[in-house]
């Protein structure tokens, strides 16, 4: 049995839908702690980023405090502690995409979207990042947007393409 | 000859009923019915199949250290945390075929008697993870997993488990801490995880490619699987071909084929006829090879009497027209942003050797500054409790080694002495 939450105790961020999903993982492994890597990837498929508040969400529902879940949280690099606007552009620098145009890749991004890495275009649907190797090697250069499938063997005309398919979807 | 990717081209592969019309799932049942979990550790053992995800630890001999006498449950995970630059063998796996993966993950488990096994495999491989879960449930619907397995009274559970972007976790201690819910960092040794590993209980983890192996070995014979390769490296390797080469992918080889085959002939030579310079035979994380290595033999033995390592067996090549210090400064900025930062060798060292390589390549350099990148080297290497630090040093020793002659020309001109940025059209 779940225990009810009273919503006078805690108020979340989380939708209900994300707290069922996680209160299910806090049940599923040998030990309970184990639940908190797939609960942040949880929250951050919901929010897209990981908000303090998100955080005692996720402390909250798996019954450990704030400092053990933002400690775990703040370790791993696919979860950004700010609002990364619409969609997260992370493009891979590391040695084998650099071999392969990656340099040239980011510094097309920057222009064409007029921000740095690590910025948000003014709008908040952009925003660019680097990223280390995502073991695309052998399709480079690469980029991942919000942490999902990868767009690799990437020319100037299939980036165009994708930023504008992206502007549509709004 | 391919063993691991053997089917890897075959339409739809990931899906169960293919991985079975491929012969598939014929060497579980063979496993559980007629070997005793000691028997399938002896076969293994038998072929001499190593660890392929970059120490080369025997596999056999790693599930031989599982205490047999223990009331504590005992655990297999599977390292599926491929982020070692330059490598994409698991992920092709993994999306391709990951039923191979399975089998051989649910065969050693029961060698070791684990009836919990994890797959820990990096954040970022969204679609290998989809794949994966698919294959899990596919695999539960057959009783390839679950209570009493095809009625053999052997029960698994076998769970996906996603990182979220540390390389660190693909230590395999770091990994475990990852798996509880910590932070990954690297464990100090001993005790072992065979002895002491997650949730402080036995257990064994052991790579992707690794795993891949053992069904085809229970199937035909550690003899047979011993019979390939070199004495000492048995078997294949997949290896990631990327870099300078017209035809990058993973290539399975027999153990001991040399790296000129695999550049010039495979991997259709490099990019526009230009001349070979450099290359990582196993990542970046062990020692470079130049031209006069070129006709090593790609095994565990040549390539360590070559001064280098077989590591995950990723090429990175790299042309003439690569400035050295630039690749090392590319190579040291990735250990240090991924040092966990638990010893301060690694974590403070990483740190003050990419600066020293920041104002060498900026034209700020000193002349003084390449004999203090090998004296901070020295004061990481074989002084961490992880092999993150002893890899960090590699780049920098490497290319010193190899290209000092870059390293001081970027002093004295306060240029590089070759650099062309790859286009990006």
């Amino acid at each position: 049995m779940q225990t009810p939450i009273s919503p006078n105790i805690h108020k979340f961020v989380l939708s209900e839908s994300s707290q069922q999903t996680i209160l299910q993982e806090k049940t599923k492994y040998p030990h309970p702690r184990t639940a908190i890597l797939p609960s942040l990837h949880i929250t951050y498929r919901e929010l897209g980023y990981l908000s303090p508040e998100a955080l005692r969400d996720v402390a909250f529902l798996l019954d450990f405090s704030y400092t053990e879940v933002s400690e775990v949280a703040s370790f791993y690099t696919m979860f950004p502690k700010k609002n990364m606007g619409k969609y997260f552009i992370q493009v891979c620098t590391n040695i084998s995409c650099y071999l392969c145009g990656a340099n040239g890749l980011l510094e097309y991004l920057q222009k064409k979207l007029g921000i740095k890495a690590g910025e948000v275009t003014p709008d908040g649907m952009f925003s660019l990042g680097t990223v280390e190797c995502l073991g695309s090697c052998g399709t480079p250069p690469v980029i991942q947007i919000n942490n999902e499938d990868f767009s690799e063997n990437l020319t100037r005309q299939k980036l165009d393409q994708i930023i504008e398919e992206l502007k549509k979807k709004k | 000859m391919k063993i691991v990717f053997k089917n890897i081209d075959k339409p739809e592969q990931h899906q169960i009923e293919n991985y079975i019309k491929s012969g598939g799932y014929k060497a579980l049942p063979q496993a559980l019915k007629n070997y005793t979990p000691d028997q399938v550790i002896d076969i293994v053992k038998k072929s001499g199949l190593r660890g392929r995800g970059g120490a080369g630890f025997p596999a056999g001999v790693k599930w031989g250290f599982v205490p047999k006498s223990t009331a504590k449950p005992k655990y297999l995970c599977v390292n599926a945390d491929e982020s070692e630059p330059g490598t994409f063998k698991d992920r092709e796996i993994m999306e391709k075929d990951p039923h191979l993966m399975i089998e051989g993950a649910i065969i050693s488990s029961y060698a070791i008697s684990a009836h919990t096994s994890f797959i820990y495999i990096r954040g970022e491989f969204t679609l290998a993870a989809r794949r994966i879960e698919q294959a899990l449930k596919e695999a539960y619907s057959k009783t390839f997993l679950g209570k009493n397995i095809l009625n053999s009274g052997y029960d698994l559970e076998m769970y996906l488990f996603r990182g979220a972007g540390a390389y660190i976790c693909g230590e395999e201690t770091a990994l475990l801490d990852s798996l509880e819910g910590k932070r990954g960092l690297a464990r100090v040794k001993p005790p072992f995880p065979a002895i002491e590993g997650l949730y402080r209980c036995p257990t064994v983890v052991n790579n992707v490619e690794t795993l891949s192996n053992v069904p085809d070995i229970i199937l035909k014979g550690g003899e047979w699987f011993a019979s390939i390769g070199t004495p000492k490296s048995t078997g294949t390797k997949i290896f990631s071909l990327s870099g300078h080469v017209n035809k990058p992918g993973n290539y399975e080889l027999t153990m001991g084929t040399p790296l000129r085959h695999l550049i010039y002939d495979l991997g259709g030579g490099i990019k526009g006829g230009r001349k070979f310079k450099a290359a990582f035979p196993g990542g970046p994380s062990v020692p470079l090879l130049i031209e006069k290595h070129l006709d090593t033999p790609l095994d565990f033995e040549s390539l360590q009497q070559a001064g280098s390592m077989l590591g995950s067996g990723a090429v990175i090549v790299m042309d003439e027209t690569t400035c050295m210090v630039e690749a090392a400064r590319i190579l040291v900025w990735f250990f240090r942003h991924e040092s966990c930062g638990k010893c301060t060798p690694c974590r403070e060292g990483t740190m003050w050797l990419h600066q020293v390589l920041d104002r060498i390549e900026d034209g700020q350099g000193r002349t003084e500054d390449i004999d203090l990148l090998l004296r901070i080297s020295d004061n990481i290497g074989g002084k961490t409790i992880c092999a993150l630090g002893d890899a960090a040093i590699v780049p920098v020793q490497s290319t010193i080694q190899y290209f000092r002659e870059e390293y001081e020309y970027h002093v004295k001109n306060k240029k590089c002495l070759t650099r062309t940025q790859a286009p990006f059209n």
